[in-house]
């Protein structure tokens, strides 16, 4: 569209990583099923996820080099940023069905259970002593599923991870700014420094963790509760881990002196990612821990 | 060639631009061509057509007669499923992607798709996917056997070990569509040549930027869904358990929050392939075409709202279900102007009837047919009386085999002089659609009977009142069966040879793939953007 020609788009010409990465992915998942089978141990999962790990160090290594040899056009470099976006798109409608989830079973089938809308008989004939409650600790049939004693509350470790997050938010663009003005001490201290807060965001929440299961008996298993709780934080501190891990490489290369002011798309897309993950958590401490 | 000379500077690139095809296998596994995926995929679909269409053999045949004959109801059931599973997942998807690959790039004057490598992984994802689900009917528990819908607790408390491959399968399937999703998506907005501004896109295009929006938005809830599916049945959480405050109901409104938008996402792109034949036929202008733009848009709005009236028998509260009707039955709106406007189109026109027009013409009316059961099962209060039973069975069979299925053809006999140079027969190709057609309604029609009479869907056995029906949609059955057996020899014939296509193929056919580029195209098409008028 910016009146290039076509012979300038950069179309890469026969790939090996994309049937490595099927490999590695059909591996990692039937090894896991196997291993939840009980047939096999973990090791091809991790063989599997090993292959990726490497399918992916090769891939963007492959990516990093024909950018640095400046065959990208901004045509190019337009088609990586509505390849991001997409994908971040693509992650919050991931999020969005466990918060869909949450939000169904705190609006509809808990107090369903206990009668409400039009389901007296639903609550008599199944359990009649079941009490709709939210955060729901005693459960219809609480003998098949664990006990919590207690949930989280806000105002701990939760608010202070909020902190961390948003001010992580806001070292990445300290970050960005210094990139921009051609100051790569500090591109890599504040980048550094939205490295250890993610990190540590993910240390406390595993605090957080040990808490829940060792002390309030808080679990994946203690019912709805406890399933939204941890498939929520569960799998938003996966992705914390996954843009702090992504952040460490980007770390690495402001360090080798990659990137310039023109021209640093892998900087700003691991900065949307951060910021992404950091508003899906806004989400959780609203409604997973406060309200 | 003379614009790569004055691009030195990109040596490598320059080198790159000379080379037709690699050699051999490896071409196909390593291909970043959008040509070549788009091959793929079609092939993959087909196979998967064939594959899926031998499982609805063994259910028309355990039902040709009452009683049961031939397999066990476990097995029909796997049947059943696995059929709904692979002919979805498997054929018409892929198939729809292929398509794109093969003609969003020349239809917009791309040089490619906009992120060919990741062109390539989306499908060499999905033989490992289907791979893996196909595994399962020789694995101890047999395949997945709870309905194409997997609705819990059938496939969780009550499933084989076996579910999680089906699990893992669809994880890896929605990967798949996710990326293909996005590269369309960046592909369109990003790779068009100067001048073919948004209104002036094929509505192929635009129906497909409509789908792969959809796509993006639900593919990764039915991600979410299976992926609470596995932590129910391995690590005791309680989505689908009402004994831990969850509720299997919550299932089948993830599952339809993306199962409704899907069903759109099988039909947008035939809207478009339609939008394209039945023009050149008539050999006028596509009758409305902004207005066809604004349908495509609004049925994907509204796909997102209507999904509950899967459900209208789960005991939802009243104003749910009127809710969900009338937004159901507002759907009929954009759907009506997009089937008037192809009348219209057609209307005085100079019209001819090749092949892919019969297609097209099959398309429109009996789409139609399935879009009308579809107003009739939205009906709340009516739908209690058809749901589950052989009806929706009709209805959704009109929409996606009549439907989705026969735009894919027309789309084939279409195309493929463009793909491969080659006419196809036209008179295999007309008793091929004849053939066809005949059995179709043979094999669906009776279905709306007997579901009106009350046999339920997903039984190997059925009351003695209902067997003639079932004989004569089994013997259509086995004649629509037979009849893509003879497309795939009709395929076959046409890649090999055939009389030698035009650069325009039709007559009165428009748009850059016909005007700007010669049957076949070459390896690496529009690596000048054509001039768009």
């Amino acid at each position: 569209m910016s009146g290039t020609s076509n012979a300038d788009y950069y179309v890469p010409h026969g790939t090996h990583w994309p049937i490595i990465g099927s490999i590695g992915l059909s591996l990692t998942v039937i090894g896991i099923a196997n291993f939840l089978h009980g047939t096999w141990s973990m090791t091809p999962m991790f063989v599997g996820l090993a292959i990726i790990i490497f399918m992916m160090y090769g891939w963007f290594g492959t990516v990093i080099d024909e950018s640095i040899r400046g065959l990208y056009n901004k045509q190019v470099d337009m088609s990586f940023r509505w390849g991001m976006s997409w994908f971040i798109f693509s992650e919050v409608m991931f999020f969005a069905a466990f918060f869909g989830a949450l939000f169904y079973a705190r609006m509809y089938s808990v107090p369903w259970l206990d009668g409400g809308s039009n389901n007296d008989a639903t609550a008599q004939y199944l359990w009649p002593d079941f009490e709709a409650a939210w955060p729901l600790l005693t459960l219809p049939l609480g003998d098949k599923f664990a006990q919590a004693k207690e949930v989280i509350g806000p105002w701990g470790l939760p608010a202070i991870n909020t902190a961390i997050l948003l001010a992580s938010g806001w070292t990445v663009t300290l970050a960005h700014w210094a990139l921009k003005r051609k100051d790569r001490d500090w591109l890599v201290y504040w980048l550094f420094a939205t490295v250890a807060l993610g990190f540590g965001f993910v240390f406390l929440q595993g605090v957080e963790y040990v808490h829940a299961y060792q002390d309030l008996n808080l679990r994946l298993d203690s019912g709805i509760y406890g399933s939204t709780f941890f498939m929520l934080t569960g799998f938003h501190g996966f992705h914390v881990t996954m843009g702090a891990t992504m952040l460490l490489i980007i770390m690495i290369r402001c360090a080798k002196g990659h990137f310039s002011p023109e021209n640093h798309f892998a900087f700003e897309a691991v900065a949307w990612y951060w910021h992404f993950v950091d508003v899906v958590w806004l989400g959780l401490f609203i409604f997973v821990y406060w309200l | 060639m003379s614009t790569e000379i004055t691009h030195g500077g990109h040596d490598a690139h320059a080198d790159h631009d000379h080379h037709g095809p690699a050699k051999g296998l490896m071409r196909w596994v390593t291909t970043t061509n959008h040509k070549d995926i788009g091959t793929l995929y079609l092939w993959l679909s087909f196979i998967m057509l064939l594959y899926g269409g031998s499982m609805a053999m063994v259910i028309r045949l355990e039902l040709f007669q009452p009683g049961l004959q031939w397999v066990e109801p476990h097995f029909f059931n796997q049947m059943t499923t696995m059929h709904g599973l692979v002919m979805v997942f498997g054929a018409i998807m892929p198939a729809f992607v292929g398509l794109a690959n093969w003609l969003i790039p020349i239809m917009i004057g791309a040089p490619d798709m906009a992120l060919p490598r990741m062109n390539n992984w989306s499908f060499w994802i999905l033989p490992f996917a289907f791979t893996m689900l196909a595994s399962t009917t020789f694995m101890e528990g047999g395949a997945p056997a709870f309905g194409w819908t997997f609705y819990a607790p059938l496939s969780t408390t009550f499933a084989p070990d076996t579910t999680d491959f089906f699990i893992f399968a669809v994880h890896l399937m929605g990967i798949s569509s996710v990326m293909g999703a996005i590269n369309v998506i960046a592909t369109i907005l990003n790779m068009r040549a100067p001048g073919m501004t948004l209104m002036k896109m094929p509505l192929f295009v635009w129906t497909w930027l409509i789908t792969a929006y959809l796509l993006i938005a639900v593919m990764p809830v039915l991600a979410g869904a299976v992926t609470m599916m596995l932590t129910d049945r391995h690590f005791g959480t309680s989505f689908f358990d009402a004994a831990g405050g969850g509720d299997p109901v919550m299932f089948q409104h993830i599952f339809w929050f993306f199962g409704h938008p899907e069903v759109y996402i099988m039909i947008l792109p035939a809207f478009g392939v339609i939008s394209a034949i039945v023009p050149t036929f008539a050999r006028k202008p596509l009758f409305g075409y902004s207005s066809m733009v604004y349908a495509s848009a609004s049925i994907a709005i509204l796909s997102f709202m209507v999904w509950a009236h899967h459900m209208f028998t789960t005991g939802m509260p009243v104003a749910g279900e009127l809710y969900f009707m009338y937004a159901t039955i507002l759907i009929s709106v954009p759907t009506g102007v997009k089937v008037f406007n192809w009348v219209t189109t057609m209307w005085k026109g100079s019209m001819t009837f090749e092949t892919p027009m019969l297609w097209a013409l099959g398309f429109i009316v009996m789409f139609t047919i399935g879009g009308f059961s579809g107003l009739m099962l939205g009906v709340a209060p009516v739908d209690t009386q058809y749901h589950d039973t052989y009806f929706v069975v009709a209805h959704f069979h009109y929409v996606l085999v009549t439907g989705a299925l026969y735009s894919i053809i027309a789309a084939f006999y279409y195309w493929v002089p463009k793909w491969t140079g080659h006419m196809y027969d036209e008179r295999l190709g007309k008793i091929h659609f004849w053939w066809s057609t005949i059995a179709v309604n043979v094999l669906f029609f009776p279905q709306h009977f007997v579901g009106l009479a009350g046999m339920p869907r997903r039984i190997p056995d059925y009351s003695l009142q209902f067997a003639e029906f079932n004989m004569i949609s089994s013997i259509g059955g086995f004649a629509f069966g037979l009849a893509q057996v003879f497309f795939l020899y009709i395929v076959i014939k046409t890649i090999k040879g055939g009389e030698k296509a035009t650069d325009q193929v039709w007559e009165g056919a428009t748009g850059l793939e016909f005007e700007h580029l010669p049957s076949p195209p070459p390896y690496h098409s529009f690596t000048e953007a054509p001039p768009v008028k």
